[in-house]
């Protein structure tokens, strides 16, 4: 550095000349524009405008002015710094923006590539179907009750009014369990449950009881030796057969539609008198146009499952006080019910467990 | 129950203006159902004909058999008035018969078409038709031969042979026995179809008085048999051939003619609903004796099947023994045959328990047995006898013999006293007791009284015993269709319980970690047990065993879940799903040492000391979680490579599980089957045992076709739910600095590192807010039989920052501990 500049010679100090100074600030302004990236910049801003830059080294040389001559050149060379500095910063932002602009381009990937890395899993659409339908119960403030799938004898047939020599219990091919006379079955319907809640609970009663229920039937397209039940019991004073058709048409709409409701046919059932074959409307024709409808094969009406009034026999054998309350039941088959829901023929993908069956149906239905 | 339309109308008149489907579907909304109307020619089309054969050549063939050249006149059916040159193989024929004739242009059932062709030297222009042929039975004996008087040559011979008529089949409800006849059906047609009458009762005639004259009978059970009838035919013709109608309406219920006289009984069967048995009486030996059987006696019943009896069996005998298992089935001995000229016949009325449980123990199910155990009309032995004689000799000639013995009378129907608003109160209709009386007596009844009414059921109705049951009849009748739609109003409910809740949660995160789930069939033998290599002592081989199994394969109620998981996997291996991971949430069956499941009464309700028996006689049935994973983990890809499933995703696949439930699992070695020796965990909750995770024995996936190297787990998920934490409280965070110190401790490689976390997490004491196993390493460095396990430990203080030196101290504290407990050694 120089030392104090005494003696007014402005031929010493001719970097501070004006033309001098513009010179340097267009230089600098030039290699700034010409600068193509950012790290040409870089090294732009050590020449230019780094602490050996002209610029820089004539800031210096101020002080070595005469005081008359400071403000001139201060001014001159700070107004050139601040032009420089400005355009750097400027240039600084463009090239950034210009840079992250390639870099986001030479980053793109085919987004259209698989992503399916982890395995996906799925619930099995019967368990799915249970669920949904003690949902649509439990909406209408009844309960779920369960019970044991091996069961007593007595719960399964004798007091559902199923006694010994009833030719009913040869409609339903029985699993029994040995020995023999351990009167052991394993349920042939969910209605133990019903039995077994009667027996534990008070009226009023709104249960229903999905599960898996077992008869001896020949595996095929439309038998299975174990499938799906859900039954569901009311016990409460004045229960009437209007009430039964009320559930059952709730249940029917929300499970396959606004509007479809039920029919009733006569028909035998030890546990229910009056008893009924309970039929749903079919809710693909609607019962419009049936002849050339394939899920209810013309007929409008679906089958679905059985219903009516629990036998005051039923009532006695499980402590309900038959002349106080009177209660109705029915059942209809989940599988069944899953199978024209969702126009499956063949109940056996339901039990065969190809993976790609569930995973069809993912978490929901 | 299948019968001819045209039958049905012979006891009741239908209005003109109800068409067929009309008719059932009234009937299907008062309980018949319809199951549906077919019609016998359905399967024939085209020109089927009377023909008149003019001549008939017989021409002996090479091959050994001799042809018919005919020529059968068929009048202008073909077009031509000429005779049709035909060649038949039958011989049951002769010029100037009337025969049946399908011309060219003809199909018969079977989509067997008809065309000139030449056969045996001529052209053959049509068929001569066997019954057979036009699917009428299995009779390929010859070919139908018309009577005289049938038709004229040319005329269509549908109507003839019944081929246009309407079969209507019923299914028929157990309790609606008397259904299962044309008089019952009858009777329903009447009560349920607007404007049907003149109801013309099939067992309402006059029978002659009984006599000493007939054969005698001695009923030594009155309560199994209270009414015996026997009527004797002498002189019958037992060549006579079965009338057509008969014939064709057995057919069309679905009998098979067999002989006149057995014919005769099952059409009055069908007819009146009162099962019939013909005996040859020229094999009867001294007089009929009704009892029970003695435990062993034995019986050869017309089946061929030779029968051991039970004391409870209702036989019929006498001098030569056993000769019938009364109103199940006939004996052998006594069976009429082609040479049966006298015949006796039995119309009795049995116990119809007695006959379920005989039908059931000798597993025999007749049309007879099907009647008798669902209850006939007892008032009705008499008319149904004297209906057989009748049509024996009409169509069999003899005579009827004038000896008539009845023994016994008709049970009394009971007397039901119901309420004469309970069908309004039932069915939530409006029903007058007025109409309910009128619908009670429509079907039967007698009633009596008002406001309570005394109600006698028809003798035809023994399924009408309760209230309930008289007010299943009113409200049928008035209409289930009539029954108004009301939504009951249940009080606030509970909703789904907290173990519902968990068992969807369990559902839901074995979905999201990637399991499918499947339902097996809960079935096991001993080759599936002998597949998972279980020991002979191992508690999961007693299984509950089925008397009746499906497959003898499978008798048993399976305590694992995995040998129809492995199954199920193998299987989807097999159709190319090479990665299965899938898990099944359901019951098992574990048998243990119990006292009967008692019968209960039903008058009352049980003791809760018979409940308990009740339950404490079932086994256990604990819902388990089974888990099966084989393939691949992670799929490999364009990112790279895949990641075979390894023991610890099984292990995984129950910790998730756990945390969902909250709760906090622990593993230990174990050697158990199915899994490899040494990669098997057990999983513990505490002191207690949830089940066991791992890699799979490599025999085991061998046994069930799975690749090596697959793995299971299998828990009990109620012992899981039963601890599962139910009000977690919230967490508190320190927001003080955190302090790390890593540490790798050498340890035998038989050191378990659940082992040494455990020691570093008590030697690191309360400043310790984590520790995590990062790194195990095995080599040279470490030395052979020794590994390193790695652990980041992570320090903090509740409420304040650690200072300098704080959490090296706790860190070389917690590695003492770990040095002591497993011999650790700190790298």
């Amino acid at each position: 550095m120089s030392g104090p500049n005494t003696e007014y010679d402005p031929v010493q100090v001719t970097p501070l000349d004006a033309d001098q100074v513009e010179a340097m600030r267009e230089a600098a302004v030039a290699a700034i524009a010409a600068a193509s990236d950012l790290e040409s910049l870089k090294a732009v801003r050590l020449e230019h405008v780094g602490d050996r830059s002209p610029l820089a080294l004539a800031n210096r040389e101020i002080g070595a002015l005469p005081p008359q001559a400071r403000k001139d050149a201060g001014q001159r060379i700070g107004q050139a710094r601040g032009a420089v500095n400005k355009a750097l910063a400027e240039r600084q932002v463009q090239l950034e923006a210009e840079h992250e602009e390639r870099m986001l381009v030479e980053e793109t990937v085919d987004v259209t590539l698989p992503t399916d890395r982890a395995r996906r899993g799925s619930r099995h659409p019967i368990t799915l179907q249970s669920e949904l339908i003690a949902d649509i119960f439990v909406a209408m403030g009844w309960e779920i009750a369960e019970g044991p799938v091996v069961e007593a004898e007595w719960l399964n047939f004798d007091a559902l009014n199923l006694g010994p020599d009833h030719p009913a219990r040869t409609m339903q091919d029985t699993f029994w369990t040995e020995p023999a006379d351990h009167h052991v079955v394993l349920r042939t319907q969910t209605s133990p449950v019903q039995a077994r809640t009667m027996l534990t609970r008070t009226p009023p009663i709104y249960v229903a009881c999905p599960g898996r229920v077992f008869r001896t039937d020949e595996y095929d397209a439309t038998h299975s030796p174990m499938f799906h039940q859900v039954e569901g019991l009311v016990v409460d004073e004045g229960i009437t057969m209007a009430h039964l058709k009320g559930s059952l048409d709730h249940l029917a709409s929300q499970l396959f539609g606004d509007g479809i409701d039920t029919r009733f046919r006569p028909s035998y059932f030890p546990f229910t008198e009056p008893s009924a074959e309970v039929d749903v409307r079919c809710f693909v024709c609607r019962g419009v146009d049936s002849d050339s409808c394939r899920t209810c094969r013309g007929e409008g009406w679906i089958e679905w499952g059985g219903c009516g009034v629990v036998n005051p026999r039923v009532l006695v054998a499980c402590g309900v006080d038959p002349e106080t309350y009177s209660g109705f039941a029915f059942g209809m088959g989940i599988d069944r019910s899953f199978m024209f829901r969702h126009n499956l023929e063949d109940l056996r993908p339901l039990f065969e467990g190809d993976v790609r069956f569930s995973s069809a149906f993912g978490s929901e239905i | 129950m299948k019968t001819p339309l045209s039958w049905i109308t012979e006891y009741v008149d239908v209005p003109d203006h109800v068409s067929t489907d009309e008719l059932t579907a009234r009937l299907t909304l008062t309980g018949l159902k319809l199951e549906g109307i077919h019609s016998p020619g359905a399967a024939i089309t085209g020109p089927l004909v009377v023909g008149r054969v003019l001549t008939m050549e017989p021409e002996p063939q090479k091959n050994g058999k001799t042809i018919n050249w005919c020529t059968v006149d068929v009048a202008d059916a073909n077009g031509t008035g000429e005779p049709q040159g035909i060649v038949c193989g039958a011989h049951n024929f002769a010029p100037g018969d009337l025969v049946v004739v399908v011309l060219p242009g003809g199909v018969l059932p079977g989509g067997f078409e008809i065309s000139a062709r030449k056969t045996y030297g001529h052209v053959s222009s049509g068929m001569i038709c066997s019954a057979a042929e036009l699917g009428l039975g299995d009779d390929h004996d010859g070919i139908i031969v018309l009577p005289a008087d049938a038709g004229k040559p040319g005329e269509d011979v549908r109507p003839l042979l019944g081929l246009d008529e309407e079969i209507i089949e019923f299914e028929i409800n157990p309790d609606r026995a008397y259904a299962l006849s044309l008089r019952g059906i009858a009777r329903e047609v009447l009560v349920s179809v607007d404007g049907a009458s003149g109801f013309r009762d099939p067992a309402l005639r006059d029978t002659p008085a009984a006599n000493d004259q007939g054969h005698p009978v001695v009923v030594e059970d009155p309560t199994g048999c209270p009414v015996f009838v026997a009527r004797t035919v002498t002189g019958f013709d037992p060549t006579s051939p079965t009338p057509d109608f008969i014939a064709q309406r057995l057919t069309a219920a679905g009998m098979r003619p067999i002989s006149l006289a057995v014919d005769v009984t099952n059409y009055v069967m069908l007819e009146t609903g009162r099962p019939i048995h013909g005996y040859d009486a020229d094999a009867l030996q001294g007089p009929i004796v009704v009892r029970r059987a003695r435990a062993g006696e034995r019986l050869t019943t017309l089946d061929g099947t030779a029968r051991t009896l039970s004391d409870e069996d209702l036989v019929v005998t006498d001098d030569s023994g056993i000769i019938g298992l009364g109103g199940v089935m006939g004996g052998e001995s006594t069976e009429m045959s082609a040479t049966t000229t006298r015949v006796l016949v039995e119309a009795a009325h049995w116990d119809a328990t007695s006959m379920f449980r005989t039908g059931r123990r000798h597993k025999i199910t007749s049309e007879a047995g099907k009647r008798n155990e669902r209850g006939v009309d007892a008032t009705i032995c008499e008319a149904a006898a004297d209906r057989v004689v009748e049509l024996l000799t009409t169509y069999g000639g003899g005579q009827v013999d004038p000896g008539v013995t009845v023994v016994g009378t008709p049970p009394q129907m009971p007397t039901i006293t119901v309420a004469g608003d309970r069908a309004a109160r039932v069915s939530g209709l409006d029903i007058s007791e007025e109409r309910a009386v009128e619908a009670l007596r429509a079907v039967g009844c007698e009633v009596t009284g008002t406001g309570t009414l005394e109600v006698t059921p028809p003798p035809w109705r023994p399924d009408l015993t309760d209230p309930q049951d008289t007010t299943e009849e009113v409200i049928r009748l008035v209409g289930y269709d009539t029954i108004p739609s009301v939504l009951p109003k249940a009080p606030g409910g509970r909703g789904l319980t907290r173990t519902q809740l968990l068992r969807r949660r369990i559902g839901r995160t074995m979905a999201g970690a990637g399991y499918v789930e499947v339902v097996t069939f809960p079935f096991v033998g001993d080759h599936d047990l002998d597949a998972l290599g279980l020991p002979a002592d191992d508690p999961r081989r007693t299984t509950l065993r089925l008397s009746n199994p499906l497959s003898s394969e499978a008798p048993g109620m399976t305590t694992t879940l995995l040998p129809a998981l492995l199954r199920t996997a193998g299987k989807n291996v097999g159709l190319g799903t090479t990665s299965v991971a899938i898990f099944e949430a359901a019951p098992v069956t574990l048998p243990r040492a119990t006292e009967p499941a008692p019968i209960l009464p039903v008058d009352r309700r049980p003791t809760d000391a018979e409940l308990d028996a009740l339950t404490k006689a079932l086994p256990d049935q604990p819902l388990h979680l089974g888990v099966v994973a084989t393939g691949e983990a992670e799929a490999a890809g364009w990112w790279g490579d895949g990641r075979a499933v390894s023991w610890s995703d099984a292990v995984d696949a129950v910790q998730v599980v756990a945390e969902a439930l909250g709760l906090d699992l622990t593993s230990r070695p174990a050697d158990t089957a199915p899994w490899h020796p040494g990669r098997c965990a057990a999983l513990l909750l505490g002191d207690v045992l949830v089940g066991h995770a791992g890699e799979l024995h490599p025999r085991v996936c061998a046994a069930f076709g799975l690749p090596p190297r697959s793995v299971a787990a299998e828990v009990d998920l109620d012992v899981m739910l039963e601890h599962a934490v139910h009000l977690r409280p919230s967490p508190t965070f320190s927001s003080y600095p955190v302090a790390k110190e890593d540490v790798a401790l050498v340890v035998d490689e038989t050191v378990a590192a659940a082992d040494v976390e455990a020691a570093l997490r008590e030697g690191a004491g309360p400043l310790l807010e984590s520790i995590r196993l990062f790194d195990v390493y095995t080599g040279e460095q470490v030395g052979e039989g020794k590994k390193s396990l790695a652990f980041a430990l992570r320090f903090r203080a509740p409420d304040r920052t650690l200072k300098e030196g704080e959490s090296s101290a706790a860190r070389d504290a917690a590695v003492r501990v770990a040095a002591e407990r497993t011999g650790a050694v700190q790298r």
